[in-house]
């Protein structure tokens, strides 16, 4: 589904991907893991779009496509979704009227009737139910005065509602409550199916007890150093990033 | 054009009116349009070393010879003009001059007027005397000269403890095959308890370059209730001028709604004097202007007595090379304790082109007050965009929700939907 090779992504003039490669098939759950500052954010927004990354080698292969190639928008409508580490908060539009046009806008690329507003309110009651969302907080504007777990909620929601092929997770754990975190990662379970994909990114294990990886990555300095099963996750959590990082300055100094 | 030749056009055209008038040239009423003309030739057109001119360059509007002119329009003419879904009574001026034929006037309560100025200053020219040119000041070259020439315009009257249910709307339709000068004198007059809703629209018939400059003045009785929303929809090759003056009496609430989308040059100032105690003023403004429009919104809200509080609201969207000026004055008088008045003007600017120049002006006298007052003018927010377009909507359809959610706290205020539905879809309209 998805195929990242050699991708080098510059910020500002710093250089913060340097040769990525990942591989994401339909059915599977990467994680993908690293220190702060590794570049894992920066994977996640070149993934679904954002300005101010500067490509400067490498390609991103979606369902056969140029996915760098893309606007934003087409990449959602192609089937990439990206639940935010820092969801923004819109005033003046309300979370309904704004799901139900961009789901619209998804229907109508792929060639489905748009729904109406009786439809639309239906279907989303269902995911309301599936998610614990309110129906204050459907009519409220986007993440206005939500509360981070609120937030978090909110684009599980969305990806509910939207359903993706591929959905990236930027940090979707951090300033979850174990509660809060528990709900989020029922959603993103009852979301995976042989179909989709989902990249989980995130600094700590904790999450991937929920939402359990197929494979788990280490991104250390713009680099995937080091890949393997579930169990990695739990060896890093152990041991540190440090048992990485020296492992790999041993390896380049050898 | 020399601006003094400019004048003396003006100048010129009163002396052609007075030989026509005959017996009337020496009715107290035009006592008061000579005293205008006076000050008018006094005063000149301001220019920018005046203060209150200072960001508003109207030195554009001094190359036309603009003209008073007649224009017959049809009712198929004016239909695209009318609000959908909303009962009014329906007061048509064409070039400044009521249409009897395109009015339409209905089932008002016993000793209501909606009327020509015209003719109700032929019939009960007391009635007229003793409101005109009391409120708005002869401070500035425009009032001045809508006041020297003043013919016509609507006067509503709503007597103490009446409410008017329906909505009144002052529809004003600009254009013949020239340069129109439409002078509009319009007076409201609300008595004590009463309540009356009135929107004053704008238009242009054609592409050419007129120049619209109206006065109201409107007297807020005891307790009464007013809401004027002022629509301004010209082509935008034309100029407005608008001065509101209301004075509000103990107990009242004026409401006044600043919409504009069409003009070249646009200048608005809109005040109010709360002159008793417990008064409400509101004032909010919506603009959007793109290519090379400018709109001036001046505003002052005058706390001359206790107990009384205002809020104001402005906000602007400007696209290309378009300029906003807002210059929000609040004076709190030494009397005018537990005054709380509220003030924000906000700002979108669309391109780097785009300017506006903000100035809260408070001057409080008073030591027992809270005022606050808040500008804020940036981009349209990037990471918003961002967040729509990453869930499948168009980055033009994600602007324009923005800016639309951004405009919408001056809309939801208004009650009437129809009206609320009919501004807001000009609003959608303008920033396709």
């Amino acid at each position: 589904m998805l195929t990242i090779k050699d991708l080098f992504v510059k910020v500002e003039d710093k250089e913060i991907l340097k040769g990525v490669n990942l591989q994401v098939n339909r059915g599977e759950v990467h994680a993908i893991m690293g220190p702060n500052g590794s570049g894992k954010s920066t994977l996640a927004n070149v993934i679904a779009g954002k300005d101010g990354y500067e490509v400067t080698g490498g390609e991103v292969i979606y369902e056969g496509k140029d996915l760098l190639d893309m606007s934003p928008e087409e990449r959602a409508r192609e089937g990439v979704f990206l639940a935010f580490q820092y969801p923004v908060e819109i005033p003046g539009v309300s979370n309904a009227s704004f799901l139900k046009t961009a789901l619209n806008e998804i229907r109508k690329h792929k060639g489905l009737e748009e729904l109406d507003a009786l439809n639309f309110l239906k279907y989303m009651r269902e995911k309301m139910k599936l998610i614990g969302v309110d129906e204050a907080m459907i009519n409220r504007s986007i993440n206005q005065g939500f509360s981070g777990g609120e937030k978090k909620r909110n684009e599980i929601f969305q990806l509910q509602i939207l359903q993706p092929k591929l959905a990236v997770l930027d940090e979707t754990d951090s300033g979850l409550d174990i509660d809060a975190l528990k709900i989020v990662s029922a959603g993103v379970n009852l979301f995976r199916n042989k179909d989709n994909a989902v990249v989980v990114v995130t600094h700590y294990q904790r999450l991937l007890n929920y939402i359990v990886p197929d494979f788990v990555h280490v991104l250390v300095d713009g680099k995937i150093v080091k890949s393997g099963g579930k169990s990695l996750a739990l060896e890093l959590e152990e041991k540190g990033y440090e048992w990485i990082t020296d492992n790999e300055s041993a390896e380049v100094n050898a | 054009m020399e601006k003094t030749q400019t004048k003396d056009w003006y100048l010129s055209n009163f002396k052609k009116v007075e030989e026509s008038l005959n017996g009337e040239s020496r009715t107290p009423f035009h006592e008061i349009r000579k005293r205008a003309i006076s000050i008018f030739e006094e005063l000149d057109f301001p220019t920018a070393k005046n203060e209150e001119w200072r960001y508003t360059n109207i030195a554009p509007i001094l190359n036309y010879n603009f003209t008073p002119a007649n224009e017959k329009l049809s009712k198929n003419d004016i239909e695209r003009f009318l609000i959908p879904g909303i009962n009014v009574n329906l007061a048509v001026l064409i070039n400044g001059s009521y249409s009897a034929g395109l009015s339409n006037i209905q089932n008002l309560p016993g000793g209501v007027k909606i009327e020509s100025f015209h003719n109700l200053l032929k019939n009960e020219p007391d009635f007229i005397l003793s409101y005109f040119a009391k409120y708005a000041a002869l401070e500035n070259g425009f009032v001045a000269l809508n006041t020297a020439f003043a013919v016509d315009g609507i006067v509503i009257y709503v007597p103490d403890n009446t409410a008017l249910e329906n909505h009144i709307h002052i529809l004003n339709i600009a254009g013949n095959s020239g340069n129109v000068l439409s002078q509009p004198r319009n007076l409201i007059i609300a008595g004590n308890n009463s309540k009356v809703k009135i929107i004053e629209s704008y238009h242009s018939i054609n592409g050419n370059v007129n120049l619209t400059n109206v006065v109201n003045e409107v007297v807020v009785g005891e307790g009464s209730t007013v809401e004027l929303s002022r629509l301004q929809d010209e082509n935008q090759v034309s100029f407005h001028i608008n001065r509101t003056q209301a004075e509000q009496k103990k107990g009242s609430i004026f409401t006044h709604y600043s919409i504009t989308l069409g003009g070249n040059i646009i200048r608005n100032d809109t005040n109010t004097v709360l002159n008793d105690e417990n008064c409400t003023g509101n004032l909010y403004g919506l603009y959007l202007t793109e290519n090379s429009q400018h709109v001036d919104n001046h505003t002052l809200i005058d706390h001359a007595k206790p107990h009384c509080q205002s809020n104001e609201l402005y906000k602007g969207v400007l696209n290309d090379k378009s300029r906003g000026v807002f210059n929000g004055k609040v004076f709190v008088r030494k009397d005018a304790q537990k005054t709380n008045a509220y003030q924000s003007n906000k700002a979108i600017l669309l391109t780097n082109e785009a300017t506006v120049d903000t100035k809260p002006q408070l001057e409080i006298y008073a030591d027992d007050v809270k005022c606050s007052h808040g500008a804020a003018i940036g981009q349209l927010d990037d990471e918003a965009v961002f967040y729509l377009r990453s869930r499948g909507i168009s980055e033009e359809m994600a602007r324009t929700v923005l800016i639309r959610a951004f405009a919408n706290d001056i809309f939801e205020t208004i009650e009437n939907e129809a009206l609320h539905n009919f501004l807001n879809n000009l609003v959608i309209a303008k920033l396709k």
